[in-house]
């Protein structure tokens, strides 16, 4: 097995575990659903540069050679962006399921019936 | 560029009337007749220079990659429309000054029409065939607006978006063949064009570059069967039918016809289709209008048989067909803009445009009654007035042309077509004008003001001094617009009102006096109507436009459902569809390519194995969404754990502070959201799931290994290479974070702090309202005996101080070691995060010295100020300078403008996370209060 190897099919079982809880129906699981597949498009991309062991991109005169910085620059930001997107979905779903009870986001036909069991879930607590 | 001032003049002069209709409606008038007079006297200024056979032109590259200039020229042809729309413009807007009613909006309305003007002039003075169509999709828009000026009724809003729509498609269609054509001529400049007709004509893509290029043009002119739009666009204002309807818009698509005749007339394609549809179109029409009682409807339906005439003509391919359809654009532009100017007064005057309930207004309005029959026998076709001219240089034409071997086929049905026209203009002036005075006209008819009738007294004069001295009058000019359209000499030909005793003036002189028979066996002329099928257009486009309706409902239907699940699936679908098309359609090869791989290690598989346990247990235990979190940590540090093993500190130390971040705010969230999911997908619906997610997991897996196992050529060496010479850093990461790509990180703080500001938003206003009351129903068990534990509060209050020290040495060294201001953000923001978490968001937010909004605000323009700061040197936004200083004690150190910069983001990611996170706790705390009360209320407490 080489590092390649293992890196990808990482990267694969992110993407499939994230696509499947996604199309799941309620908004929590999207937002762990979404996390995952971040973290595999973050992976991905940042493994367009090439792996590499022990060539940081910290310039020194001892340094045998770098790793291509660029991917890692985009990375870098995509994961603080990522970290704004995740807050700002999950405050979406939680003011929606607190202005309407429920956390259903499937078809609209079905919204009747989780209503009353989000309330029931509540009352479990 | 004075012939883009023409063109602009309009554009430009539209904002005035609504601003100048404060001064009242004179002024306003005045006002607008000046904007067209200027451009009307720019054209002018042109006139010797095209007679004397030089084009003035102007072009300016606009897109030239997609072949679109911003180019002008004008020949004759373009003069000659030019000068149509400008004159009758003037004209136009002293009549409506008199039209419109005191509670119409002027300004609006001029405003409108001046915009309708100056697309209508880009159309006619257009080099450039794509900027062309950019000006008749703007005549569409504006006509749009005209037609539903009396927004309030009903009929105008209908009329309005029907016409849009034809008008809309066909101009789509025109760009489809606008775009062909430039394609197989080479340019898409006209004065190039026109020179490569055959070229064009040879190409095997003739037949659909014309059949599009028709269609635009068909829709436009109203040609049967898309005729159906004009007489419904009727319901606009009568200046805009008189000058839309039947001077100008509609003979755009007769323009387009004139304009690209050198290049696609001559084959038997043009003339089959062209002269065909030109044909059934004046026949039609002509019969339909012979039935009207709505005096505009009469006279729609005329313009629309006359259009037909004017096509027919161009579709018969020959000179003389070209100077007899410019002849009669000439003349029914003054004859047919006066009737509907005179209609416009009947209705004004009379109360009423309904010819059953008018008739003996000779009498009672004489002036308009004068004009209203002069222009009304041109129509006709009646010798001595111009439209007599055109219509016989028409039937000498359609006279000896033989369609498909049948020689019979034009001249009798142009014949039939002169006939009718007689007929309904005879009609007209009969049961209008003639006959006797009635008594119950809705209101006392009687002659407008001067400044109504004055306009049509023009158009009036010119029908007859055209009708008896044509070759003076107008010859010139339509020798020079013909030859322009035929792009060379023309055969010789004069206007006159006597030919000799041709096959055409027995032509028209039976359809004269056939026309005076039809109207005197008018009633069983209707009975006959009334028998025949009589298809409404309005029912048929409103019946195909809601079965358009009908099948976009059912595509979306089974794209979307209103539910996420469903809209997610197909973009994943579409999107693996796409892959794999691209997959398919390069050709099968080896997945691995030759790069050397890197051998696997220990930890390495150790790290890989719990990474795919973690996804395998977030499959199966995602129900319960605490441990749902738990898994997702455990990822999110292998993956930083991933980062760092591959060369990657600056990368691993960001995840794994973001993740302590976003974990913190997912149980916050999760504290006010049901603990569990329910289980409710069948079966059936989790295997195809999971079906999607694996198959599409499998090729992301293999596209990854397919390209790292292949080499790559980057541009990171310049980054590398410039860090430390001209960036000052070597963290090349960092440095290219503040300064290479400062603008990114510019633009992605912004975004950032957009994120913030919107869930302090969401979650501020969800005190109030129905979240409110919601949040006072949720109770909390209390999990633990002290929710602020005191262990916890001691070892983040002494841990504070400290973490702020390290936060602040991360953010310094940043610019040369792992570190920089998103990395010391997260730590420090961690670092206050955890006075909430520990000491309660009360305690917390009254020691917070520093606003979080503030530290948003602050950061953004922190940064965006260091990156000014290059401006005053003279230097391009964001450029970054640096030196070393000599400071005591600390010895040489190195300040760098990009420092400053980082502060900025330093600033604004803590802001961020402090702004996210401190709203949500003060909600749970609100939550948590309320729970309290109730407990202590109703006794439940806990034990």
């Amino acid at each position: 097995m080489s590092m390649e190897f293992l890196m990808a099919s990482g990267i694969g079982a992110l993407t499939a575990a994230g696509l499947y809880l996604i199309l799941l129906r309620r908004t929590f699981p999207v937002v762990i659903g979404l996390s995952l597949l971040s973290y595999a498009v973050n992976v991905f991309l940042f493994a367009m540069g090439r792996l590499t062991i022990d060539l940081p991109p910290i310039v020194s005169s001892s340094a045998a050679g770098y790793t291509d910085p660029l991917p890692q620059a985009l990375v870098l930001t995509a994961i603080v962006i990522t970290f704004g997107m995740t807050a700002l979905i999950v405050v979406l779903s939680l003011r929606g399921f607190l202005e309407t009870g429920t956390d259903h986001v499937g078809r609209e036909t079905e919204a009747g019936k989780p209503a009353s069991e989000a309330q029931r879930e509540v009352a479990a607590r | 560029m004075r012939i883009a001032l023409i063109v602009l003049i309009p554009f430009i002069g539209a904002v005035i009337p609504p601003l100048a209709i404060r001064a009242g409606r004179n002024v306003c008038t005045a006002a607008t007749a000046a904007v067209t007079g200027l451009a009307l006297l720019l054209l002018l200024t042109d006139v010797p220079a095209v007679f004397s056979g030089r084009v003035p032109g102007l072009r300016v590259d606009w897109l030239p990659q997609a072949g679109l200039s911003f180019s002008f020229f004008i020949d004759g042809l373009g003069l000659f429309f030019a000068g149509l729309i400008l004159v009758i413009g003037l004209l136009i807007i002293i009549y409506a000054r008199f039209y419109l009613g005191r509670t119409d909006s002027m300004g609006r309305f001029f405003c409108y029409l001046l915009l309708f003007q100056g697309s209508m002039v880009g159309i006619v003075l257009s080099d450039n065939i794509l900027l062309l169509v950019v000006f008749w999709e703007l005549t569409s828009l504006s006509s749009f607006l005209l037609i539903g000026y009396w927004h309030h009724l009903p009929a105008s809003r209908a009329g309005a978006r029907m016409a849009l729509i034809v008008t809309g498609a066909g101009g789509l269609a025109l760009l489809g063949g606008m775009l062909l054509l430039g394609h197989i001529a080479g340019t898409f400049e006209l004065s190039e064009l026109l020179t490569r007709g055959e070229v064009v004509k040879s190409s095997p893509l003739y037949l659909p570059t014309l059949i599009l290029i028709l269609l635009g043009a068909f829709t436009k002119s109203a040609q049967f069967p898309f005729h159906v739009w004009l007489p419904h666009a009727m319901a606009a204002p009568t200046p805009v039918s008189a000058y839309l309807h039947s001077a100008t818009m509609v003979k755009a698509g007769v323009f387009l016809l004139a304009r690209l005749w050198p290049v696609l007339s001559g084959t038997p394609e043009w003339f089959l289709i062209v002269s065909a549809t030109g044909l059934v179109t004046m026949v039609v029409a002509a019969w339909i209008a012979l039935f009207k009682d709505d005096l505009k409807a009469l006279l729609a339906f005329s313009t629309v048989s006359h259009l037909g005439l004017m096509t027919m003509l161009l579709g018969f391919g020959t000179p003389f067909g070209v100077i007899a359809a410019v002849f009669h654009v000439l003349n029914h532009a003054t004859f047919k803009a006066a009737l509907f100017m005179s209609a416009g007064i009947v209705d004004h005057e009379a109360g009423t445009r309904d010819i059953r309930r008018l008739g003996g207004l000779r009498r009672l309005m004489p002036v308009t009654s004068s004009l209203a029959i002069v222009t009304a026998a041109s129509m006709a076709g009646v010798p001595l007035f111009n439209g007599f001219l055109s219509k016989e240089m028409m039937l000498e034409e359609a006279a000896h042309t033989v369609y498909a071997g049948q020689a019979w086929l034009f001249p009798i049905f142009a014949t039939a077509g002169a006939l009718l026209s007689a007929a309904y203009s005879a009609r007209l002036v009969w049961c209008v004008f003639l006959g006797p005075k009635r008594q119950d006209y809705p209101r006392h008819p009687h002659d407008p003001p001067l400044g109504m009738w004055l306009p049509v007294a023009v158009l009036a004069s010119a029908v007859v001094v055209i009708g008896l001295m044509p070759a003076i009058v107008a010859g010139a000019l339509v020798e020079r617009t013909a030859s322009a359209a035929v792009g060379g000499a023309l055969p010789q030909f004069h206007l006159a009102i006597w030919h000799g005793l041709t096959p055409a003036l027995f032509m028209s002189g039976f359809a004269l006096t056939g026309g005076l028979a039809l109207l005197w066996a008018y009633s069983s002329l209707e009975r006959l109507r009334l028998a025949l099928p009589r298809p409404d257009g309005m029912t048929l486009f409103q019946g195909s436009v809601a079965g358009l309706v009908r099948s976009s409902r059912f595509v979306l239907g089974s794209l979307a459902d209103g539910g996420l699940p469903r809209d997610l699936a197909v973009i994943v679908l579409t999107t693996a569809g796409l892959a794999l098309a691209g997959y398919v359609q390069a050709g099968p090869g080896p997945l691995a390519g030759t790069r050397a791989a890197l051998p696997a290690t220990i930890p390495a598989v150790t790290g890989w194995l719990v990474l795919l346990l973690a996804c395998g247990l977030i499959v199966r235990h995602h129900y319960d969404r605490l441990a749902a979190l738990i898994i997702i940590s455990v990822i999110g540090l292998v993956v930083s754990l991933a980062f760092l093993q591959f060369s990657a500190p600056d990368l691993a130390l960001t995840q794994i502070s973001v993740e302590i971040v976003t974990t913190i705010l997912l149980l916050l969230a999760l504290n006010l959201l049901p603990r569990t999911t329910p289980d409710e997908s069948s079966t059936a619906g989790k295997l195809g799931a999971g079906a999607l997610a694996t198959t599409v997991g499998v090729g992301v897996a293999a596209l990854a290994y397919a390209v790292m196992t292949r080499g790559t050529e980057t541009i990171s060496d310049y980054h590398i290479e410039q860090s430390k010479p001209a960036g000052g850093g070597t963290n090349v990461v960092n440095v290219i974070l503040v300064d290479f790509r400062g603008f990114d990180t510019f633009g992605e703080i912004i975004v950032l702090s957009i994120a913030a500001l919107t869930i302090f938003a969401l979650l501020d206003s969800a005190l109030h309202g129905a979240a409110r009351r919601r949040i006072r129903t949720l109770r909390f068990l209390p999990r633990a005996g002290d929710p602020h534990p005191l262990l916890l509060t001691v070892v983040t209050r002494v841990l504070l101080p400290l973490s702020l020290v390290v936060g602040i040495y991360v953010l310094l060294r940043g610019h040369n070691m792992p570190g920089g201001g998103f990395i010391a953000g997260l730590i420090v923001a961690i670092a206050l995060l955890m006075q909430y978490m520990a000491s309660g968001y009360v305690w917390a937010h009254r020691r917070a010295r520093m606003d979080a909004h503030a530290m948003i605000g602050g950061g953004v323009m922190l940064a965006g100020a260091a990156g000014l700061a290059s401006l005053a040197f003279g230097r391009p936004f964001l450029t970054s300078t640096f030196g070393y200083f000599h400071v005591p004690l600390f010895g040489e150190i190195e300040l760098a403008s990009a420092m400053a910069f980082d502060i900025g983001v330093f600033f604004t990611v803590v802001g961020t996370c402090i702004l996210s996170l401190a709203t949500l706790s003060r909600v749970e705390e609100r939550a948590e209060q309320a729970s309290k009360q109730t407990q202590v209320k109703t006794g439940t407490g806990a034990p």
